[in-house]
């Protein structure tokens, strides 16, 4: 059998004389490569962006609380609006499970403005929570100074801004010390929270955090809306220990049926949620999506290698006597096979190289123009490749097969 | 190898193909032994099945019936795997129309059976120069067959039917496309080549081909006349 090598420059050789042709028969290929590329690189730059979005809400919390982030089917609102309201007191008794390290009450409620002088924030969110806040949320005080628990247990009118309300109300000076007004109640700014950034478009950092202690007074609850009954209360949010994660719904499920006191046929009358059923959830949304785009291209794959084959048909048919020669020369049925098989894959492979470095470039293309983010992977890069090399093996072993069982004789006598 | 010792050894060779619904046969009960050495001319009219017969003789065909001995072996049975590698090793084929590959140099073509038996690259490459020295063609190594005259292509591919050492050389009406004069020069070279030990089989229907051959065989409709 002769080299692998020696085979592929003797399928250059044959393209060369059919420059055109060649082109026109891996054009599929190409487009289907390109669009298979550049189509996973946004995919994947659109998924890493989403990841490190949802991450950002806290990676590794779990969060207590009467609603759930994911509902499957109809939620009946009056039916969560009725389960107990989560307190401080929960927070506390989560805190004490061997598996959690720390759990702290998480309350906000959004205003529609804050002013300071002449400057003014729209929609910010007055949060409330204790000193354990920033360690919990890996959120720290950039300047001034953070809680004490003294400023948690005395209610002390005290605030600290994330840095895109300092930022808007305080362009050109420090804010702390300074005095803020918050639903007619007064506090003292101690602190600057560092940036975040954004989450969907939203600014993460467009909040002032108060003791929770201070929020109850700022903003008494109401048994008002069926809508804050159920989205108005607090939250939990539960820090486990690392070794511990899988325990932590568990233990924390257990207690909290015993503190509201559920029997065993009731329903759990809280929900716990993490930053992971967001990214199913975005899984489970663009899976599907996902699935179409890519099955489109792989069409244009199978055109694409439909064209391979209608070509080296022609090219068996037109090399018939030249096979008839190799045969009497000693060329074996299987010589004869990985020659056109090897010219096949060649081909495909061609296309599937020129796809990448096309489809590449359309990524980067369009991260350049659009918002859109492309990330092109290794795995992408030999996806391509394993899809051409295989387009080019499926459709060419039929072609291939067919120079290989001809009969030496009949082949030479053919003009 | 001993001198006259049967390297082909046909019996009672028959062939029948259909040409549409018509049976045609093409041999029917042929003998034949080719020795070593041998220069043996088989002549007849068209139709009377002598390409059939070298076809046959070289494992290009295959017999409908009959026995086909090579060196002792029966190789009627051969798969095809198996004859091709007859063809590669222990036979030499020189066609009428030179049958070269057109993509190919001179050197390429004559190298070309030394692929198929293995042989790496620069082996195969010093090997067809040696042959092509030989035939005469030194100056034409690098010339595709369209860059060359007929008698310069027949050269080639005698040079190529010698690159693998054959026990015997087929040769299917070699002078059939080529003037007098160079056909001459061809069969001065077949001459040359069964003085230096090797054996070759033609088919012509020229006599004054024929009158080259130690040996002639003449078939007429599929059986041979005179031995």
């Amino acid at each position: 059998m002769t080299s692998v090598f020696g085979k592929i420059t003797e399928s250059f050789q044959t393209f060369k004389t059919h420059r055109l042709r060649s082109f026109l028969t891996i054009l599929g290929i190409i487009i289907g490569v390109t669009t298979v590329i550049a189509i996973l690189s946004l995919i994947e730059g659109l998924n890493r962006a989403v990841s490190e979005q949802v991450q950002s809400i806290g990676s590794d919390l779990i969060f207590l609380q009467k609603f759930t982030w994911i509902s499957t089917g109809q939620q009946d609102l009056d039916k969560l609006a009725d389960r107990p309201d989560l307190t401080p007191d929960d927070a506390e008794a989560i805190s004490k499970l061997p598996s959690v390290e720390i759990a702290i009450p998480d309350i906000d409620r959004r205003l529609s403005k804050l002013k300071y002088r002449d400057k003014e924030v729209s929609n910010p969110t007055i949060a409330g929570s204790d000193e354990n806040y920033s360690y919990v949320n890996n959120h720290f005080v950039e300047s001034g100074r953070d809680f004490t628990e003294d400023d948690i247990l005395h209610r002390r009118s005290v605030g600290i801004l994330g840095s895109y309300v300092a930022s808007q109300l305080f362009p050109e000076e420090s804010p702390i010390g300074k005095d803020l007004h918050i639903n007619g109640h007064r506090i003292k700014i101690i602190g600057v929270f560092k940036e975040k950034g954004t989450f969907i478009g939203q600014s993460l950092d467009n909040f002032v955090l108060i003791p929770y202690t201070l929020h109850e007074k700022f903003f008494p609850r109401e048994r008002g809306s069926i809508f804050s009954r159920v989205y108005g209360g607090y939250s939990i949010d539960i820090k486990p220990k690392l070794d511990k994660i899988d325990e932590v719904v568990d233990e924390v499920r257990e207690l909290m049926r015993r503190r509201h006191g559920l029997g065993f046929d009731k329903e759990d009358d809280f929900e716990l949620n993490t930053q992971q059923m967001l990214m199913d959830l975005y899984k489970n949304i663009t899976r599907i999506g996902f699935a179409a785009i890519i099955a489109i291209a792989a069409i244009s794959l199978v055109v694409g290698g439909i064209g391979i084959m209608n070509i080296m048909l022609v090219s068996v048919a037109e090399r018939t006597r030249e096979i008839g020669i190799r045969k009497a020369v000693g060329a074996s049925n299987q010589n004869i096979l990985l020659q056109f098989l090897t010219e096949s894959i060649v081909l495909a492979l061609i296309g599937g190289i020129i796809g990448i470095i096309l489809g590449v470039l359309l990524a980067k293309l369009i991260s350049a123009v659009s918002p859109l983010k492309a990330a092109v992977s290794f795995w992408m890069v030999m996806l391509g490749f394993g899809f051409s090399a295989a387009v080019g093996i499926f459709f060419g072993i039929y072609p291939a097969r067919r120079a290989a069982s001809l009969n030496p004789i009949e082949a030479l006598r053919y003009e | 190898m001993k001198k006259h010792t049967v390297i082909c050894r046909a019996i009672n060779i028959c062939k029948t193909y259909w040409r549409g619904k018509v049976a045609v046969e093409a041999l029917r009960g042929v003998n034949i032994d080719i020795k070593n050495n041998d220069y043996t001319s088989i002549m007849g009219p068209s139709g009377s099945g002598k390409s059939t017969l070298v076809h046959i003789l070289s494992c290009l065909d295959t017999p409908t019936s009959g026995e086909y001995y090579l060196e002792d072996k029966l190789i009627s049975t051969y798969t095809d795997l198996e004859l091709a590698k007859i063809r590669n090793e222990f036979f030499g084929f020189v066609f009428q129309s030179f049958s070269l590959l057109p993509r190919l140099t001179a050197l390429d073509n004559v190298a070309l059976p030394l692929m198929y038996s293995g042989v790496n690259k620069q082996a195969r490459v010093n090997r067809a120069k040696d042959i092509l020295a030989k035939t005469g063609l030194s100056d034409r190594m690098h010339h595709r067959p369209n860059e060359m005259s007929g008698g310069e292509c027949q050269r080639v591919a005698i040079a190529r039917a010698l690159i693998n050492n054959p026990k015997v050389i087929f040769a299917d009406e070699p002078t059939g496309n080529l003037d007098s004069r160079t056909g001459t020069e061809i069969m001065e070279l077949f001459d040359q080549l069964v003085e230096e030990g090797n054996t070759v089989v033609m088919v012509t229907h020229d006599s004054n081909v024929a009158a080259h051959a130690r040996k002639i065989v003449k078939l007429k409709d599929g059986l041979i006349e005179h031995d």
